[in-house]
């Protein structure tokens, strides 16, 4: 069982050295229980502390970062297998692939379309998160490709070849970018490994099943990595699912260190070039453990999708996601046209979004903070009464561009109308349809 | 350390529930583990997809499907047959949306002729959803049931509202019920029992624990399903043992992201990839979510998560 901060902190020498680069041993302790920090920061713990700590300290699941800077992006440090357990934590990082061999005009389509890959979404950010070049032609090819589309894209980098001397050109380009190197096997790890230690690099370990995969990655630990990934190169997407679920249950349910690292997925290769189903097999990783997922390309149709998929599964299943508080335009609204409002829970504000943008009738549409309720939930919790509307209305400017007085507001509450007509001196409250199904043809029945 | 697979043999088995009648009989559920997870227990049959055949011509589809699915759009009959024949659906759903009535309000005899026609043009068995108001839904499902006896239809939405109607109707003309409540662990226990208590068997019953599309609230669907089948495997909870129906096609070709054309939102991309992407990855998430029975409509979603689900039943 992973220990608390004060368990910890009984352990710790108590000098407040400092030493560890946090001031006190407390605040040391509670990091190290959080994961921020690692024992040996410290360099006073007694041996009898760190045997008693060592284990209780580790993370279950390492968590790796690849990349250097804003767009660098930490997998792995997972807790738990089910998401209604406890939200999780880091989001996979998907990305694309291309060929060292291409073309120095397709790379650069590539980077730009990776880098073009980008979606805001409930005020959050979704990007492509990585660029990985396979090498296919030479190592100096494979140097000059990666070195490209990694300054094109701006982009973390995966550098996916076995052989040693093509991974020792693209290191010595790219090396201090922080990039995945892919992949370690068992006739080239030696080679591997000191690469991966000489430019402290993250390192993918790939081997046939996960037996093998945890032989190769003790061999690494020994050797003093811990920025492992792992790669059990299963040869359909159900030995995938299975690996996925069998190295998560091991890791966290079972303490097997060996295998307590995040996950790279191709699903690629398993859908033999069918494009619909690889993005398939990549949603089944984003549900079901992939923490790095690589696609055979970066197009937005099929980014969107599983960047959405990944923000909706990686949401705490306790705290709903919330759309921004204001007044949001759907289509070009003029001054005469409707007012509707609503709560911030992400859900109701897509849902009746969407209503009125099918109605293809230009609207306004004002999105009252209830803390991230629905509607009937946040009326009953008190978070979308009467005042708190009337104020929203009155803080949002939104009476000098509407030439006309007269807020929707949901069915569901039909029962606040009379109060809020008090509350808004000069408005017209009137009662829109209970489902949001209904708005379409209730905009055509007032548009007449 | 020697590494081991960790396989969990779990305790609760879902019931199996047969649809169909004769030689188109297709048995659903039966799992003994978690979706795909057939390293820890028996799955006995695999998750299958019920296609959608509207009533009447439905309006206002985005291109990707008018164009996928053509003339037979009008008619229910021979929609059916291009289901089974040319996309090789294990089922079909019939949506009986013109009966809705704040729309065409379709009367129950019609609804009951066009579901006549569609189980005469095809074998494989027929799933049938009401338009969603609770009322109308429990007098054309009445009718439905009576006009089909003995063919076992699974007949839905049974709600807290129309539960009884529905039930009454699948026991007295042997259908299965679909109990739906909306993404609630307990109220979906709870719809089983009351339903259960009018003396229907348990394994007569399909849980439609309700869903949204990926965006548009997948997650909340994705584990009140994982916590209905914890619970059934698990903690062996009979009342959540039974498959589950996701009626998700709907779900995700109402999205803005399924329709919009690419002129409309040129950073999305394809339109045509993008809708048919929306619904294959709604589809498999709800599919390791738990779903034994996915309703969808678009030819192309629909052959590839066959695929998938081919290629995760292969260990
Ligand atoms: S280095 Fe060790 S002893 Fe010093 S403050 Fe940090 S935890 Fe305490």
């Amino acid at each position: 069982m992973a220990l608390t901060g004060l368990d910890i902190f009984k352990q710790m020498p108590k000098t407040n050295c400092g030493d560890c680069g946090v001031p006190t041993c407390l605040a040391f302790a509670m990091k190290l229980a959080q994961g921020g920090a690692e024992l040996e920061q410290c360099p006073h713990v007694s041996e009898e502390a760190r045997a008693v700590l060592g284990e209780a300290a580790t993370p279950p699941m390492r968590g790796v970062t690849v990349g250097m800077g804003e767009n660098a992006f930490t997998v792995g440090e997972e807790t738990v297998l089910f998401r209604h357990d406890k939200t999780f934590v880091n989001p996979c990082a998907i990305g694309a692939s291309v060929d060292s061999g291409a073309g120095d005009a397709e790379l650069d389509a590539m980077a730009a379309a990776a880098k073009a890959a980008a979606f805001e979404r409930v005020q959050q950010h979704l990007a492509c998160g990585f660029v990985a070049v396979r090498s296919t032609a030479d190592a100096a090819r494979f140097a000059l490709a990666a070195a490209r589309v990694g300054e094109a894209s701006g982009l973390p980098l995966v550098l996916v070849s076995e052989d040693p001397e093509h991974m020792t050109a693209a290191l010595d380009a790219v090396g201090t970018a922080h990039p995945l190197i892919c992949a370690a096997t068992a006739d080239n790890a030696d080679a591997m490994i000191a690469l991966a230690q000489k430019h402290s690099c993250p390192l993918v370990i790939r081997a046939a099943g996960l037996a093998a995969v945890s032989e190769l990655t003790e061999k690494a630990a020994a050797a003093g990595l811990k920025d492992l990934i792992i790669d059990s190169s299963p040869a359909t997407s159900g030995v995938a699912l299975r690996d996925q679920v069998f190295a998560r249950r091991a890791a966290l349910k079972g303490k097997f260190a060996a295998l307590g690292y995040p996950v790279i997925a191709f699903p690629g290769e398993l859908a033999k070039g069918d494009e619909m189903l690889e993005a398939v097999f990549a949603a089944v990783g984003v549900a079901k453990y992939a923490s790095i997922i690589v696609l055979s390309g970066p197009e937005a149709w099929r980014m969107l999708p599983l960047l959405v998929l990944r923000q909706n599964i990686y949401t705490d299943p306790q705290r709903p996601m919330q759309a921004e508080s204001k007044v949001y335009e759907i289509g070009a609204p003029g001054s005469d046209s409707p007012f509707f409002i609503t709560t911030n829970f992400s859900l109701t504000y897509f849902i009746v979004s969407s209503e009125i943008e099918a109605s293809k009738i230009s609207a306004r549409l004002g999105v009252v903070d209830s803390e991230g309720l629905s509607v009937l939930t946040a009326w009953a919790a008190g978070k979308f009464v009467p005042e708190r509307i009337a104020k929203f209305v009155r803080d949002s400017g939104v009476a000098e561009v509407l030439s006309h007085r007269n807020v929707i507001i949901p069915g569901a509450v039909a029962q606040i109308s009379g109060e809020l007509d008090e509350e808004l001196d000069g408005w017209n409250v009137v009662v829109g349809p209970y489902e949001a199904a209904d708005i379409p043809a209730f905009m055509k029945a007032r548009a007449g | 350390m020697p590494y081991a697979d960790p396989v969990e043999q779990l305790k609760g088995r879902i019931r199996e529930v047969v649809l169909g009648d004769g030689e188109g009989a297709v048995t659903v559920g039966g799992a003994a583990a978690l979706p795909f997870c057939a390293f820890d227990g028996e799955l006995p049959h695999r998750p299958v997809i019920a296609m959608e055949v509207f009533d009447a011509a439905p309006a206002g589809w985005p291109a990707a499907l008018t164009e996928a699915l053509g003339d037979v759009m009008g008619d229910p009959a021979a929609w059916a047959k291009a289901c089974v024949e040319q996309y090789g659906a294990d089922m079909v759903c019939v949506q009986l949306a013109s009966t809705d009535p704040n729309g065409a309000n379709a009367s129950p005899d019609d609804a009951a002729a066009t579901v006549r026609s569609v189980v005469d043009a095809v074998s494989v068995p027929v799933v049938v959803y009401g338009c969603g108001n609770a009322d109308k839904d429990g007098e054309v499902l009445k009718k439905v049931a009576e006009a089909l006896s003995g063919v076992r239809l699974a007949l839905g939405p049974a709600t807290e509202d129309n539960y009884k109607a529905i039930t009454a109707a699948a026991l007295g003309y042997g259908h299965v019920v679909i109990a739906e409540t909306p993404i609630d662990v307990n109220m979906a226990k709870q719809l089983n029992i009351l339903i259960t208590q009018m003396g229907l068997d348990a394994d007569r019953i399909i849980i439609d624990p309700s869903t949204g599309s990926v965006g548009y609230g997948i997650e909340y669907g994705y584990t009140v399903m994982e916590r209905l089948r914890l619970a059934a495997l698990v903690q062996n909870d009979d009342m959540t043992q039974m498959p589950m129906i996701c009626n998700l096609g709907k779900e995700a070709w109402r999205t803005k992201e399924a329709r919009a054309p690419q002129d409309e939102e040129p950073a999305w991309g394809d339109a045509h990839k993008r809708g048919i992407l929306w619904e294959a990855t709604t589809a498999i998430t709800l599919a390791l979510g738990g779903a034994d029975v996915l309703i969808m409509r678009h030819p192309a979603a629909i052959a590839t998560v066959r695929k998938a689900i081919d290629g995760l039943l292969s260990q």
